[in-house]
């Protein structure tokens, strides 16, 4: 017995240890953004910041556009994350249970192009958004994020593990399709929602390059573009540059922490059921 | 698997329903609210996406350059890239980094499934340690990991000084070490994302499989060889497969931690894309790089995904 007792401390505190080891960048991004610049590359490493400088956080909001960038990046996110979420779902249906012509080739083409990577396609993609007149505004980041292949994938592969007996139950009950969509699928897809939820809000807070392509005036930045100018504009200001990198992933943690158990469900059911 | 109610008969998939005046009303009528579901995200999908895809390889075709007409030069522009140096040093990097990124991943992402897959106190919580680098900004990742490591007073150099390594490489600024360093960063980022798909495979593994072979006497390696790796076999395709397209689109995280550099030491086949077309706007060449980049990852994925089926017969 303790032996089994001293193998299974050995074991937490394994993984304690490669817990820190994870999470180490983000621990010194912390608290190197807490303290004087001079302090930041130290030999031996300072872990802990001494003193504590809490104005940087203070300082940022002065010398950057933070409250644009954070606004930009959050109204975009949640047009997005919406627009993704009912669309997709919308169509998921249509793949997942109405049998009509075409509908599988129409399908493959859906997955297929999640086989292509963007970067192939952004050129013929800009020539296009420049002519329908979307580059530099924000809707041009809409246009490229809510009409992905992913949420329909997503929603289709969770509609299909639903009873299909279910669906003629409704329809001899006399709900007609956008019914059972609205009463029965989509009241029991919560699970799948609220992962495609947290999944397409992150990515659109956290893309670069989409931003980087399409934004070109200051007012229109999100927080990754403008985090990446403020850092190119305030080279080695090591401290500063640490605290903007902390206030853009901190809304994404505490997302992560609030929603942890749908961001595992969701990915999971993304694989390789189908 | 779907059935249709045509009238009040219902059919079963794949036996084609007696095609009556009304059968042939009700088909229609179906065809109708399918697309009516479909039509709201397909609208933007196919003008954003499905109609780039297609344009690409005849833009590809043409010399142009933003403004004015696009002329058709044929194949010139993959003819240049048979002698553009810049192109093969893209390839390679490309190469180099889908080489080391898909097997390192794959592995370290296998490992720690199988060692998170079993009830311990902490488990939970260190999956969703792993899995959180995923999901932050990458802008912010690489500027940290950056400074991390920072040649002179980084705390990875001086980290190696107390295992011994006198002069630290000096990662992001040696023309040597800058793709491990993108290398280490991309897989420390993604592993706890393949690490999930893992665990989830996991789950599928019958618990009998493993309780017969151990009565048989199997030891640990095995039964990991003969009844793990067989059933995780689907999601050792999957996640491949993403590994395969996402190592080669990989830009983001280089574009911000190297730029490319030193030298052309990272520049990526993504990146040399965006260099040509956004940067001097080459669109017609860019295009022709694009196309390259297009059908290495489609002729890829056709492979394994042939490769996967033949295993499976």
């Amino acid at each position: 017995m303790g032996v089994r007792i001293a193998g299974k401390t050995v074991g937490v505190v394994f993984l304690v240890v490669a817990a820190a080891a994870m999470l180490l960048p983000f621990f010194w991004m912390v608290v190197s953004s807490l303290k004087h610049n001079n302090d930041v590359f130290t030999i031996p490493v300072q872990w802990l910041p001494d003193p504590v400088v809490w104005h940087n956080y203070v300082e940022i909001w002065q010398r950057s556009d933070m409250t644009t960038w954070l606004r930009n990046t959050l109204l975009l996110a949640v047009v997005v994350t919406v627009l993704q979420v009912f669309t997709g779902s919308f169509a998921a249906y249509g793949f997942a249970r109405m049998r009509f012509p075409g509908r599988d080739v129409l399908f493959l083409a859906y997955i297929g192009t999640m086989a292509v990577p963007w970067q192939s396609y952004m050129i013929p993609q800009f020539v296009l958004m420049s002519k329908i007149h979307l580059n530099d505004t924000l809707w041009a980041i809409v246009a490229l994020q809510a009409f992905g292949a992913f949420g329909v994938f997503l929603m289709k592969q969770y509609f299909e593990s639903v009873p299909e007996s279910l669906n003629e139950a409704a329809r001899i009950d006399g709900l007609s399709e956008y019914g059972i969509w609205r009463r029965i699928m989509m009241p029991l897809s919560v699970p799948a929602i609220a992962s495609l939820t947290l999944l397409t809000f992150v990515n659109t807070w956290n893309d670069y390059l989409g931003p980087l392509i399409y934004l070109r005036s200051a007012q229109n930045w999100t927080i990754q573009l403008g985090l990446k100018t403020f850092i190119s504009q305030y080279d080695a200001e090591y401290a500063l540059i640490m605290t903007g990198s902390v206030l853009s992933v901190l809304p994404i943690a505490v997302i992560f922490m609030l929603g942890q158990r749908y961001f595992v469900e969701g990915i999971a059911s993304t694989g390789v059921k189908g | 698997m779907a059935t249709v109610v045509t009238g009040d008969r219902i059919h079963a998939p794949g036996v084609a329903p007696r095609r009556s005046r009304p059968g042939r009303r009700l088909a229609l009528r179906n065809t109708l609210i399918g697309w009516t579901f479909i039509l709201p995200n397909f609208v933007g999908f196919a003008l954003l996406t499905l109609v780039p895809v297609v344009t690409l390889f005849y833009m590809s075709f043409t010399s142009w350059n933003v403004f004015g007409t696009a002329p058709w030069v044929g194949l010139d522009n993959y003819t240049r890239l048979l002698s553009d140096k810049s192109f093969h040093t893209a390839l390679l990097n490309t190469l180099y980094y889908a080489v080391v990124h898909i097997p390192v991943t794959l592995v370290a992402s296998l490992a720690l499934a199988l060692w998170l897959n079993r009830k311990m106190r902490g488990v939970a919580f260190f999956r969703t340690v792993a899995f959180f680098p995923y999901i932050t900004s990458i802008v912010a990742i690489a500027v940290v990991w950056n400074m991390l490591f920072s040649p002179k007073y980084g705390p990875i150099n001086q980290f190696l000084g107390l295992l011994g390594v006198e002069n630290g490489p000096g990662w992001t600024t040696s023309a040597t070490w800058s793709m491990p360093a993108v290398l280490i960063v991309g897989t420390w980022r993604e592993m706890g994302y393949y690490m999930l798909l893992f665990l989830a495979g996991l789950q599928t593994v019958p618990a009998e499989l493993h309780e017969a072979a151990r009565v048989d006497g199997a030891g640990p390696w095995q039964r990991f060889w003969n009844v793990t790796i067989p059933c995780l076999r689907p999601t050792t395709f999957f996640v491949t497969v993403m590994l395969t397209i996402g190592s080669f689109k990989v830009f983001d995280l280089i574009l911000v931690m190297t730029n490319g550099g030193p030298g052309q030491s990272t520049l990526v086949l993504s990146q040399y894309i965006f260099q040509k077309g956004f940067g001097e706007f080459q669109f017609g060449y860019a295009s022709a790089i694009s196309v390259v980049l297009f059908l290495i990852c489609i002729l890829v994925t056709i492979f394994q995904f042939l490769w996967n089926k033949r295993r499976e017969a």
